[in-house]
């Protein structure tokens, strides 16, 4: 009886899993709207559900405002943008079967996202093949424009689908180690990762640059990004003299992490990257002051751009903050937005038929100012825009400390 | 090695937490035979409790004040999810196989993550606690947070009191009845029912405990911070021998030295560079269990137990 109902569960169990694949796989193209305008929808790819849930509402809903105003200025005439939104729940699987499903409607003409370096490895190739555009607003991993050659002067660039709005971890980790070596003058640094894609690479980036310069990296640990207790670690730190702790990584473990190091009696501050500057951070953390971040672009409200962005996102009433990835969301969708434009222009105003190879060759083209700065794409397809902010937590908020762009060699 | 005293201290901490929600595992083992999955997730909603009745309160209260009626509202919430989860997900599968309600722990400890995600405000990410103000205490050469405080003094009370309760009350008594033969307990006149409950509510009120703990030392809680807290739980519930309350303390502070001890000291050991630090904390508290368990099947202070028919 026993063995019976075993063996009905684990088929029934192999028979949804089944199903829910193929289901996934089945939903053909939507027909367009036959009336007035043309419906061009933008893919969003995010994880919608999960822990880093709240990046990614974030996410979704400043595409969806991008697509909002486009289409209350009339940017394109005879175009009405819609966007799609996929939950990807941070896992490259479901990554995968969302580049699928937007592959599959022929009204996608372009996607943004997703977060997570490890699911845009698992897009990039499906996409390339579809020659279905992606611009990625969070992506950091050098190798996704550059290719595994990068670290040799090798470059060269293995998907020509693949554009972003964020910087890599070669621009961010040369710009932190200038910043803290240079202008903050701490000469001897404690390394941290969480193990993952976009943290490791942060951290190797740093430590390159910052040993060039003549820095000292003192000793260096890996954490459990799921972990909130760092006593231990930070015992460690204590020892060995640093002036600072460099940490690769988001803030969810990043806020626990320099909290435990100030519980330590350690006054050194803790610098990350674009993955902990959020507003959350300084919120989850009651010892961030003094803590150091860097970021994309100018700060925010230097630029009108991003002044309108504010406001229109408070207009719309969205329940959740547009988080760190708000901006460069809304630029990467904008950047879709304008490639269409772009091809309806050239095809005497209306959408071309083969819409989805008009906007990818209008992709290298596009020049605009947007939230994070002046927005273009170079021959690898990543972002021209190389000015980076360092931030620091002054009164429990990030404030601009330094703005410039790293030389790079 | 001067700094020894306070790998040791931010084990024992960590470790009593462990230790904490370990007894709702083993309890429920102890007595059903069933692996709650779910008890991470009473952990987890013990906390949002605590930090709702915070909110409620007027700030003007102090923290210390305000402890005592967090921990009530956060057992409250617990237990009242628990007392449901085992009327309704787990009692009608009471002569099912044991695959089946184990499968409903791992569907109920999802489902109670997305209704706190969905259903608090602000639940999306991680949301701040309140913590002590105030420097680290220097106890014995090691600094010891004043928040951490309530997890050292809260957590050999809680095993007095339940030690107590087990030992020298009826129900107690019952508990114990029930946990050794379920049928001839209730030819002798116990109430199963109710002593499973009481195991269910018991296990939950210590989760609670544990979650305010749990917030005041990191200053925030999560809907996600049940999952490893309750694999982690749950593995010191098998390390102390499960279905033993005092093995499952014991087990979370072997636990909790063992990842802190790791984290410390295994990468200073020539040649294990690559080995040590944070990253593998975890690896050599497993191998810890594999040894244990290898040694002892039944654990630290198991008890041989003959396989039910």
């Amino acid at each position: 009886m026993r063995q019976r109902l075993l063996a009905l569960t684990a088929a029934l169990a192999a028979g949804a899993l089944t199903l829910t694949a193929c289901g996934s796989r089945d939903e053909g193209a939507k027909g367009g709207d036959s009336g007035g305008d043309v419906k061009v929808v933008i893919g969003l790819d995010a994880p919608l559900s999960g822990d880093l849930s709240a990046l990614g509402l974030g996410m979704k809903n400043s595409a969806d405002l991008a697509a909002k105003i486009a289409n209350k200025k009339k940017f394109v005439e005879g175009v009405t943008f819609e966007v799609q939104p996929l939950d990807d729940q941070a896992q490259p699987g479901v990554g995968a079967q969302n580049a699928q499903k937007f592959i599959s409607d022929k009204t996608v003409v372009g996607v943004v996202g997703p977060l997570n370096s490890s699911v845009s490895q698992q897009m990039q190739k499906p996409f390339n093949d579809a020659g279905l555009t992606q611009v990625s607003p969070a992506n950091t991993g050098t190798e996704l424009t550059q290719g595994d050659g990068w670290k040799t002067g090798n470059s060269v660039r293995p998907f020509k689908t693949f554009f972003r709005t964020a910087t890599t971890d070669e621009v961010q980790g040369a710009f932190a180690a200038e910043y803290l070596y240079k202008e903050a003058g701490l000469k001897k640094a404690y390394l941290i990762d969480d193990q993952k894609t976009y943290g490791a690479g942060l951290a190797a980036s740093f430590k390159a640059n910052y040993t060039k310069l003549g820095g000292k990296i003192v000793g260096s640990d890996h954490i459990n990004p799921d972990d909130r207790d760092f006593n231990a670690v930070v015992t460690k730190i204590k020892k060995t003299g640093a002036d600072a702790l460099y940490y690769g990584g988001e803030y969810p473990a990043a806020a626990p992490l320099s909290q435990a190091l100030k519980d330590s009696g350690q006054d050194i501050p803790l610098m990350g990257g674009d993955g902990i500057y959020s507003g959350e951070y300084p919120k989850l953390n009651k010892k961030a002051e003094g803590d150091l971040a860097t970021s994309v672009g100018e700060p925010v409200e230097k630029l009108d751009s991003a002044k309108e962005f504010l406001a229109n996102y408070e207009a719309e009433g969205y329940e959740d903050a547009y988080e760190a990835y708000g901006g460069l969301t809304y630029d990467a969708t904008w950047a879709i937005i304008e490639a269409v434009k772009l091809a309806v222009e050239g095809n005497d105003g209306k959408l071309p038929d083969d819409s989805r190879k008009a906007v990818l060759d209008a992709m290298s083209k596009i020049k605009f100012d947007g939230v994070t700065g002046p927005i273009s794409f170079d021959e690898f397809g990543d972002t021209t825009n190389k000015t980076m902010t360092a931030y620091k937590v002054k009164s429990g908020a990030w404030a601009a400390e330094f703005s410039g762009a790293p030389e790079l060699d | 090695m001067h700094e020894l005293p306070q790998q040791l201290a931010n084990g024992l901490i960590l470790g009593a937490m462990y230790g904490l929600i370990a007894i709702g595992y083993t309890m429920v083992y102890g007595i059903v035979q069933l692996i709650n999955f779910a008890h991470g997730e009473i952990f987890m909603v013990g906390g949002f409790g605590a930090l709702t009745v915070y909110t409620a309160l007027p700030s003007s209260l102090g923290l210390i004040t305000a402890i005592p009626l967090m921990i009530l509202g956060g057992v409250l919430v617990s237990v009242l999810v628990a007392v449901a989860a085992e009327r309704f997900a787990y009692r009608p599968l009471r002569t099912a196989p044991r695959l089946a309600p184990l499968i409903t722990a791992i569907g109920l400890s999802i489902a109670l993550q997305q209704l706190v995600w969905m259903g608090y405000p602000d639940a999306k990410k991680d949301v701040p606690f309140p913590r002590f103000e105030g420097d680290a205490l220097t106890i014995l050469g090691a600094h010891i947070q004043r928040g951490d405080l309530f997890v050292l003094i809260a957590a050999p009370l809680c095993m007095i009191a339940l030690g107590f309760f087990v030992n020298k009350t009826r129900t107690g008594r019952g508990m114990q009845a029930t946990s050794q033969d379920p049928d001839t307990a209730k030819l002798m006149g116990i109430n199963t029912d109710r002593i499973i409950v009481m195991a269910f509510a018991i296990g939950a009120a210590f989760a609670a405990v544990a979650a305010v703990a749990y917030g005041l030392k990191n200053g925030q809680i999560g809907f996600r911070m049940g999952f490893i807290m309750g694999l982690k739980a749950f593995t010191a519930a098998v390390l102390g021998g499960i279905g033993n309350i005092y093995g499952a303390m014991l087990g979370g502070v072997v636990l909790g030295v063992a990842e802190s001890l790791a984290t410390g000291y295994i990468s200073e050991i020539p040649g294990m560079e690559l080995f040590g630090g944070g990253g593998w904390k975890d690896v050599w508290a497993f191998a810890l269990l594999i040894i244990v368990l290898l040694v002892r099947p039944q654990g630290l202070l198991g008890e041989r137990v003959a396989d039910r028919a």
